[in-house]
């Protein structure tokens, strides 16, 4: 694979390998046949980010040198970020970039040429990999919303940096607000301030969700592709489906295109949605099929019908297709242990043992069943009480 | 006014009295080579000399000429004591680091001999700081017997092509690898840490360069860890002359303009790592 890029695209190329390390510590690089795509997964695998630079991003784009197969190849986030590291002086010294990777030597090397003929050479290891991939399909999502990303970044501002989540909905009069979310059992002095922002129905391009409806996601990681797009000057949009559901931000334009797959929070207890109730009146349907106390997130197992990790060593036509990592849970074993019994645990305790800590708020996008529709919150559980005893 | 005037009133008490208008010319010199606590200063009377040293490796001198100062006194042939650079830097910033439009510190700096604190007054806009700062007994320093003559490769670059580069070395490196050679790469800085290996390649005839005399191709390496620190010479800098003689020794000069617009110069020495292998490049 080799690959140049140009001008105020290598700034570009920098902003966003900038907003890929809000996520994932490793990033993985795959020339594909339409465009370079840069991806990423957090430790947790709640997010997913990826990039894709069309072939018309470079000025030259070569997928593979002549009879061999194209690469693909995973590096750590904090190497390859520290070639890109002060945007100021991507923009102010760096001519041109050059991205080149062979199998024979073993490295990824990026080249970049800078003012005065100097020349700047990373020769970065790597570790072969499979391919990853997220499926996700904004098309299937009912709600989305779309504004230009500097209505959004403007109104993520007054949120404090140390801030984890935020949650999205649309309150009376169609407005959208954003609001800090605050965690149950955080104590009252964190309670203390809750910071809210409405914004207008005319500020966006589109809104297409009705009064009501709410997602709570990480604010951190959204943050990073917001100021991507903010600087490239382009449109968000955000396709959500009902709380605990992921929700896939993305931004396009002809050169390049991205998609942050963020899970969202979901949220059974009545508590939280007393925090929305006020502007965003009435629960929408889907919040009250969550609304039982006792309803752990199992309902949302149907997450991963969306989002699958594939990590197979066929090419990347083929895994789009199939889903070979997770098992339902109904297929495994009942004490294999792993996170996702874990986390089957932890969730299911609650109902039966007072006391323990509260269920898992994020769950994987990766791991979990791939059969399981919302309606079937009682598939698993005789396994998982089995376990619970087997523990204690 | 009448301590201060009570206190350097004999000044023949005196073997070292510099007084200078702005103190930042001299403040400023001095945290070009402040990476330990300790420094040892020598004043004849050209001026003087502040050095710091580090493992029995390397060393760093700031020279202040007399020229710098508006009033230079030295009644020995020489003064030398050691004395502790964090806390003369703090005393010579007590009205602030960073400058004030229109104010400027002037300081005097009196020292009476070996024993003695070195004092210093610190005025401005009618304010004056006296501080006193004991003085220790001056260690012997390093002679790293580098000499013009047994110089190979000499390059001068402007310091704004090296600035970004040190700010960015890869420290997960234990080495900075310098290449000088007549031919390609030319200068050639090499780290080898744990992502990969970085070459940062200067042609010789790039706009940064100055002047380049290379007579032999020279690899070595340096302790990264040792020569991170002369990144604050460099960032001061205007210029910067790399030098290494045949034993592989590598001089570092800064030429640091002041406020004023006057030349006062900072030196780094440092030894090679090791022997390179052939090999490597």
């Amino acid at each position: 694979m080799k690959c140049l890029v140009t001008g105020g695209n290598v700034k570009v190329l920098g902003k966003a390998v900038h907003s890929l390390s809000r996520i994932g510590d490793e990033l993985y690089l795959e020339p594909l046949e339409d465009g370079l795509s840069l991806r990423t997964v957090n430790s947790s695998r709640s997010a997913y980010a990826c990039f894709l630079f069309a072939p018309l991003f470079f000025q030259q784009y070569q997928v593979a040198t002549s009879g061999q197969d194209p690469l693909r190849c995973k590096i750590l986030m904090k190497s390859f970020l520290s070639v890109f590291r002060s945007l100021a002086m991507l923009e102010k010294t760096v001519d041109k970039c050059c991205i080149s990777l062979n199998g024979r030597s073993s490295r990824l090397v990026v080249q970049l040429h800078c003012k005065y003929g100097v020349r700047k050479t990373h020769n970065l290891s790597f570790q072969d990999c499979e391919s990853l991939q997220a499926v996700f399909d904004p098309a299937l999502c009912p709600h989305v919303l779309r504004a230009p990303a500097r209505v959004l970044g403007e109104a993520v501002l007054p949120f404090p940096p140390a801030l984890a989540e935020v949650t999205l909905g649309i309150g009376h009069g169609r407005r959208v607000i954003l609001r800090s979310y605050q965690e149950e059992e955080a104590d009252s002095t964190v309670k203390a301030m809750v910071t809210e922002m409405s914004i207008g129905e005319e500020d966006f391009q589109q809104l297409q969700a009705q009064e009501g409806v709410a997602i709570t996601f990480c604010l951190k990681e959204l943050r990073g592709l917001l100021s991507f797009a903010e600087s490239a000057n382009l449109s968000l949009s955000i396709h959500f489906d009902a709380p605990g559901r992921p929700a896939i931000f993305a931004i396009e334009d002809s050169l390049l295109n991205g998609h942050f797959v963020l899970a969202t929070l979901s949220e059974p207890y009545p508590h939280s949605q007393d925090l929305r109730s006020p502007e965003l009146c009435r629960p929408a349907p889907q919040l009250q099929a969550h609304s039982t106390p006792l309803l752990d997130d199992f309902a949302n197992d149907d997450i991963d019908s969306y989002m699958i990790a594939m990590e197979t060593t066929v090419g990347c036509e083929g895994s789009r297709a199939l889903p070979s990592l997770s098992l339902p849970p109904g297929l495994q074993p009942p004490c294999s242990p792993g996170p996702h019994s874990e986390e089957e645990e932890d969730e299911d305790e609650p109902s039966t043992v007072p006391g323990t800590p509260p269920p898992k708020k994020f769950r994987s996008l990766f791991f979990g069943s791939i059969l399981a529709p919302a309606h079937s919150p009682q598939g698993p559980r005789p396994v998982l009480a089995e376990d619970s005893e087997g523990e204690g | 006014m009448p301590l201060l005037t009570q206190q350097i009133q004999d000044e023949n008490d005196y073997s070292l009295v510099a007084s200078l208008d702005n103190v930042r010319n001299l403040s400023t010199v001095l945290k070009a080579i402040h990476f330990r606590e300790h420094a040892t200063c020598f004043a004849t009377k050209n001026g003087i000399k502040v050095t710091v040293e580090n493992a029995k490796c390397v060393q760093a001198n700031a020279f202040i000429q007399a020229g710098i100062f508006q009033e230079f006194t030295v009644q020995e042939e020489s003064v030398t004591f050691r004395i502790n650079l964090t806390v003369l830097l703090d005393c010579l910033s007590i009205f602030g680091s960073s400058p004030m439009p229109g104010t400027l510190t002037a300081l005097r700096m009196c020292y009476q001999g070996y024993g003695y604190p070195l004092m210093l007054f610190l005025e401005e806009g009618g304010v004056v700081t006296v501080c006193k700062i004991n003085t220790q007994e001056p260690e012997e320093t390093l002679d790293f017997d580098f000499c013009s003559t047994n110089v190979v490769n000499k390059v001068i670059l402007q310091s704004e092509g090296l600035r970004e580069a040190f700010s960015e070395l890869d420290m997960t490196s234990e080495v900075l690898q310098i290449t000088m050679s007549p031919d390609k790469p030319y200068f050639r800085l090499s780290t080898f840490g744990n992502a990969g290996s970085s070459h940062l390649d200067y042609p010789k005839d790039s706009d940064l360069m100055e002047s380049f005399h290379c007579n032999q191709t020279q690899v070595n390496r340096y302790k990264i860890s040792l020569l991170k620190p002369s990144t604050k010479a460099l960032v001061l800098s205007c210029k910067v002359s790399i030098r290494t003689d045949n034993r592989g020794f590598l001089s570092l000069q800064y030429m640091i303009r002041n406020e004023d617009g006057q030349i006062c110069f900072v030196e780094y020495y440092c030894c090679p790592d090791e022997e390179v292998p052939e090999s490597e490049s």
